[in-house]
């Protein structure tokens, strides 16, 4: 048995090898990128910071330890770039999306009809969550991430991390609760 | 059936509810969060609520697309850029022979004899993002780099005894190509492009039967709107 493929190629990318860049690019961009687009709510940011992000580790895999998988760690290195983005824009832009995010919350005839559809308007929900929110939702239950590697990704103390979950289902069901739908939860 | 409910316990397992359903806790904590669900009924519906969320935020997530070809050329272009600046020491070493040694050693028995199925989950992405390297060499190749829009595709899980060459054959033999993947959803299931056009609905499903004929490559195929 091979030792962990990921592993190998970060070692292969640490020699100057294309190659093994392209293969570990071609395995996690999509995740990275969806990752970082619902943080920063902007496609063209998001591709601008997976570019920023890959190329860290073609500068950086010589220091990579194999402490955590590779995917945290490129995780990891994906939200500081995303909140340097984000720290970039100005005041007037995250104004202008904040109330569009409101907008999006708002009751509208197409609204109306959803109601119907609990699952679209679970999503839309989960879409109307806080940055903080979004991103634990998202590394938890899509990225698949333990308690321990969303603590390293996030830079918080564990219990900090299953709190702040519990926070986030908790803000969702209220979401839920004012667009009518009703879990008898919390 | 007691319930547990209120209790110091039953917060600390609520809590990691959400971990059980992404598999992603502990063998030791699993344990506990199975018997408290089998003795509280409360319990057991505040998990059925953490399934729909962690449903929806798949299907959120997998709504979202993928970068355009830009965010790769960009990359490509930087890497350029610094190696013409200042070229990094790089080992000796023949690369391709490493990776043909590489392929060859995930022979069937070599899978046969891997220690658990996470491993050769992983071995296998392995060797789909070499076919997919393989098969489309630039890094501005169309495939690799931009999420599906038109055509006609199929949702594929490779035989876990498919070798690189198996599945780089099978690709060409029908014209098709890995657009995107792994897919999270157990991590095994590859977005496959059958044409480049919009293919009538009947001619999608004789294609994938076809597919699913090829035991020894495919495991699993679903047509894909």
């Amino acid at each position: 048995m091979q030792s962990t493929p990921d592993e190998v190629l970060i070692g292969r990318i640490a020699n100057g090898d294309r190659l093994a860049m392209q293969v570990l690019y071609a395995r996690y961009h999509v995740r990275v990128f969806r990752f970082v687009v619902r943080l920063v709510r902007d496609e063209a940011t998001a591709e601008d910071v997976i570019s920023e992000v890959f190329l860290d580790v073609w500068r950086q895999a010589g220091r990579f330890e194999g402490r955590s998988t590779v995917s945290t760690w490129l995780l990891a290195i994906a939200r500081f770039k995303a909140i340097s983005a984000l720290r970039r824009r100005t005041d007037e832009e995250l104004d202008e999306e904040a109330a569009a995010a409101i907008e999006d919350l708002s009751d509208n005839p197409a609204t109306a009809l959803e109601k119907k559809d609990k699952s679209a308007m679970l999503r839309k929900c989960l879409a109307g969550l806080s940055a903080e929110h979004r991103e634990i939702i998202d590394l938890v239950y899509y990225h698949e991430k333990s308690v321990e590697e969303v603590a390293e990704i996030v830079g918080i103390p564990e219990n900090t991390v299953k709190t702040r979950m519990f926070y986030a289902r908790k803000r969702l069901a209220e979401l839920l609760k004012s667009e009518g739908i009703e879990r008898g939860w919390p | 059936m007691n319930a547990i409910n209120k209790e110091p316990e039953y917060q600390e397992i609520e809590v990691l509810l959400p971990w059980y359903a992404a598999g992603t806790l502990s063998r030791r904590d699993a344990n506990r969060v199975e018997q408290a669900l089998a003795r509280d009924r409360e319990l057991a519906r505040q998990y059925d609520l953490v399934r729909e969320e962690l449903v929806e935020t798949i299907h959120l997530n997998e709504t979202l697309g993928a970068p355009s070809a830009r965010a790769m050329e960009r990359l490509f272009a930087a890497i350029d850029a610094e190696e013409a600046r200042a070229p990094r020491h790089r080992r000796w070493f023949d690369l391709g022979s490493r990776i043909s040694e590489f392929l060859s050693s995930l022979t069937p028995r070599t899978l046969a004899w891997s220690a658990t199925a996470a491993g050769a989950i992983l071995v296998q992405a392995a060797v789909i993002a070499a076919v997919v390297v393989k098969e489309q060499g630039s890094p501005s190749g169309p495939g690799l780099a931009s999420a599906p829009s038109e055509g006609s595709y199929a949702v594929v899980r490779f035989a876990p005894q498919a070798t690189a060459d198996d599945i780089t054959n099978f690709l060409r033999a029908y014209k098709a190509t890995v657009v995107e993947g792994p897919l999270n959803m157990g991590g095994q299931l590859y977005r496959i492009r059958l044409s480049e056009t919009k293919l009538p609905k009947e001619e999608v499903g004789k294609i994938v039967r076809q597919m699913q004929s090829e035991s020894k490559v495919v495991d699993f195929i679903a047509a894909k709107e």
